[in-house]
C-alpha cells in the first residue's frame, strides 16, 4: 500500500502510543490489587452490624479481584500487553475505596438508614437471587426497544430522504414534521394506550415515535446540505435519479444521519422506561416500579445498574457501526 | 445511455485517440435572476472549437466564463442562443463532455479507485470497465493510490484523481474549469506539462477556463479574451507556438503583453 495512504492512521497510532508506552504498568496495578485485598479483609473480617447475607461472596469476589490485579502486576513484567492494563489502575484504585467506604456506612456501622440505602451485599444479593426475573426483564426491554427503535428509524431514514430530496413530498411531509415532531412521544400516551389495540404494541408506536423525529430531521438537513457540486459531477458522467439518490446523496448525508440515530436512541431509552412503567407486565422499567413498591430499594439500584449497561453497549454499537461505515471520514469522535 | 463514442473506448498507452468534438457556441446570452432583475453575464458569445482543438478562456475573475463553461456541459440551458456539440444540440449533461472543477469535488466516501470508477458505475458498465479504471489511474500517476481516500491525498493527487474520473470516460470534450487553481505554485507548473502531454496523446478538444495569462499561453492554441462582465469576446489570440513551449519564448511574451493589454492590465508590465 502506498506511502500516503497509511500516513494518518499511523500517526493516530503513533499519538496514542506516546501515551501508553509509558512504562506504567506496574506500580499502581499492584497498589490497585493490594487495595482490592484489603477490601477483602474489610467485608470478612470485620462483623456486620446489619443483618445481611452473601458476605462470603462480595468478600471473596473481592480477593478474587485483588488477586488477579497483583497477578497482572507481575506479568506486566514480561508481557506489555498486560502492562497496558496501567492505565486503568487508578480507576481501579478509587473504585476500591468507594466499596470499602460504602460498605462501611452500611453494612458495618449501619450508619444510613434502610431499606433507602443498601449495602454492597444486598445489591448483590440481588443478582444471585432474583437473575432469572431481571434476565427476563432484561430480554423483554431488548425486544421492545429493537422493535420501536428500528422501526422508527426505518421511518424517519426514508421521510428525511424523501424531505430532502422531493419538494413535492416535502410540502406534505414538512408542516406535518414541524406541528408534530416537537411534542415530546410521552405526551402521546394517555392516546396511545388508548388507541392501540395492546400495550404492547402502543409502547412500540411510541418508542418508533421518539426515535423517528431527530432521525428524520438530521436525514432530512444531511440530504439538503450535500454540495451541488457532486450531483453536478454524478450527473456529466451520465447518473441517472436513482444514482443521484442512492449513491450522492444518502453517502453524503450519512454523517447527520448517524447523529440523527444517536440523538433517537438516546430519546428511545426515556420512552422505553416511562412506556414500560405503565403498560407491560415484564421489562426493565417495570422492574423498577415493582420493586418500589415493595420497598426493595436493592432490587431498584441493581435494575438500574442494568439499565446503564444496557443503554451504554447500544450506544457502543451505534457507534461501532458508524465507525464502520464512515471510516473515510477523519476526526471522529471516539466514544 | 451508452454513446457511440463511448463504444470507441481507445487502448490507453498506445496513443490511438478518441477523436476530438467539434463545439459551436452560437450567439449566446446569459444571465441570473438577482433580486428580480436579471444580471446578464455573457453577452453574445460565438466561438468555434475545431476537433482536438485546446481553446483557452482567459478573463478576470467572476466575469462569466465558468457559466458558459456549465452551459457547454449541458448543466445549464442559455437564456439565448445555440449550443452544440458535432451538430447536435446540448440539451444536458452527457458523459462524452466531462467537466473538471478547480475543486476536485472528489466524493470523499468512496476510495480513489471507486471515485474513478464513477461514471462507469453509474452507467452501468463497470463489468466491463476495471481494467479500464485501473488503466486510467496508472496514466495518471496513481497507480498506487486506488486504495486510498481523498482525505489521505495532497492537492495536486487529488486533482489528478479528479482528472482520473473523467478520462475513463473517454470524454470528446474535456471542459476544465480554473483545474490548476488551487494547487501551489510548483505542481501547478508539472500539472500544466502533465495536462499538455496528456491531451496531445488522445486528441480531445479542451476548453479550459484560467484567469492566469501564462498558464493559458503556455498550454492552448488559442486564447480567447473576454471583457468584463457582461463578458464578450474582446480578442482571439493564436499562440502557433509548438509543445512543449518555454515561458522564456519571446513570441510568448509579446503575447503575454498583448493579452494583459487586453485585460487592462498594461501598467503592470
Amino acid at each position: 500500500m502506498s506511502a500516503i495512504a497509511s500516513v494518518s492512521p499511523a500517526a493516530t497510532e503513533g499519538l496514542a502510543a506516546f501515551d501508553d508506552d509509558v512504562p506504567r504498568p506496574a506500580r499502581l496495578l499492584g497498589a490497585a490489587g493490594l487495595a482490592w485485598l484489603g477490601v477483602a479483609a474489610v467485608v470478612l473480617v470485620w462483623p456486620d452490624a446489619q443483618e445481611v447475607a452473601r458476605t462470603d461472596l462480595l468478600g471473596t469476589l473481592a480477593a478474587v479481584l485483588g488477586g488477579v490485579l497483583l497477578l497482572s502486576w507481575a506479568l506486566g513484567w514480561i508481557v506489555p500487553a498486560v502492562a497496558r492494563l496501567g492505565h486503568r489502575a487508578p480507576w481501579l484504585c478509587v473504585l476500591a475505596v468507594a466499596l470499602a467506604a460504602w460498605e462501611t456506612v452500611t453494612a458495618k456501622l449501619d450508619l444510613l438508614p434502610l431499606p433507602f440505602f443498601a449495602s454492597p451485599q444486598a445489591f448483590l444479593e440481588v443478582y444471585t437471587d432474583d437473575y432469572p426475573r431481571l434476565l427476563d426483564c432484561l430480554y423483554h426491554s431488548v425486544v421492545l426497544l429493537a422493535k420501536g427503535y428500528l422501526l422508527g428509524a426505518a421511518v424517519g431514514f426514508a421521510s428525511g430522504v424523501a424531505l430532502g430530496w422531493s419538494t413535492r413530498i416535502g410540502y406534505w411531509v414538512h408542516p406535518v414534521l414541524r406541528l408534530i415532531g416537537p411534542l415530546p412521544a410521552t405526551a402521546w400516551i394517555p392516546l396511545a394506550f388508548f388507541v392501540f389495540p395492546s400495550s404492547a404494541s402502543a409502547s412500540v408506536f411510541l418508542i418508533a415515535l421518539a426515535t423517528w423525529f431527530p432521525t428524520t430531521v438530521l436525514t432530512w438537513s444531511g440530504v439538503a446540505s450535500v454540495q451541488t457540486a457532486y450531483y453536478d459531477v454524478a450527473r456529466t458522467l451520465g447518473a441517472g435519479p436513482r444514482f443521484l439518490v442512492l449513491k450522492v446523496a444518502i453517502p453524503a448525508a450519512l454523517p447527520h444521519v448517524f447523529v440523527g440515530l444517536f440523538m433517537g436512541l438516546g430519546s428511545s431509552f426515556a420512552v422505553l422506561v416511562v412506556a414500560e412503567m405503565l403498560g407491560v407486565k415484564s421489562g426493565l422499567g417495570w422492574y423498577l416500579q415493582w420493586s418500589q413498591g415493595w420497598a426493595a430499594y436493592a432490587n431498584m439500584y441493581a435494575d438500574l445498574f442494568i439499565m446503564a449497561l444496557m443503554c451504554s453497549t447500544l450506544i457502543t454499537l451505534l457507534f461501532r457501526l458508524r465507525d464502520r461505515m464512515l471510516a473515510w471520514q477523519k476526526g471522529l469522535v471516539q466514544w | 445511455m451508452v454513446s457511440a463514442a463511448l463504444d470507441l473506448a481507445p487502448e490507453a498507452g498506445t496513443g490511438s485517440v478518441a477523436a476530438g468534438a467539434t463545439l459551436q457556441i452560437q450567439g449566446i446570452s446569459h444571465g441570473f435572476v438577482l433580486q428580480n432583475e436579471i444580471l446578464p453575464v455573457l453577452h453574445d458569445i460565438t466561438l468555434r472549437a475545431d476537433p482536438g482543438e485546446f481553446v483557452a478562456l482567459l478573463g478576470a475573475s467572476g466575469c462569466g466564463k465558468s457559466t458558459l463553461l456549465r452551459l457547454c456541459a449541458g448543466l445549464d440551458r442559455p437564456r439565448r442562443g445555440r449550443l452544440q456539440m458535432d451538430g447536435v444540440e446540448i440539451t444536458r449533461p452527457h458523459p462524452s463532455r466531462v467537466i473538471m472543477f478547480q475543486d476536485p469535488t472528489l466524493f470523499p466516501w468512496r476510495t480513489v479507485w471507486d471515485n474513478a470508477a464513477l461514471g462507469l458505475e453509474a452507467r452501468g458498465e463497470l463489468r466491463h470497465g476495471r481494467s479500464r479504471v485501473d488503466e486510467v489511474l496508472s496514466l495518471v500517476g496513481l497507480g498506487n493510490f486506488g486504495r486510498a481516500y481523498p482525505h489521505q491525498l495532497s492537492g495536486g493527487m487529488a486533482q489528478r484523481a479528479s482528472l482520473a474520473r473523467a478520462l475513463v470516460n473517454d470524454p470528446r470534450l474535456l471542459l476544465l474549469d480554473e483545474p490548476l487553481g488551487k494547487l501551489d505554485s510548483l505542481t501547478r507548473l508539472t500539472m500544466q506539462g502533465e495536462l499538455t502531454r496528456l491531451w496531445q496523446q488522445r486528441g480531445f478538444t479542451v476548453l479550459m477556463v484560467t484567469h492566469d495569462v501564462e498558464e493559458a499561453l503556455l498550454m492552448a492554441q488559442r486564447v480567447i479574451v473576454f471583457s468584463e462582465r457582461p463578458a464578450c469576446i474582446r480578442a482571439d489570440l493564436q499562440v502557433g507556438l509548438p509543445f512543449p513551449r518555454r515561458r522564456d519564448d519571446p513570441e510568448l511574451l509579446r503575447l503575454r503583453h498583448e493579452a494583459l493589454g487586453l485585460l487592462g492590465l498594461e501598467a503592470i508590465w
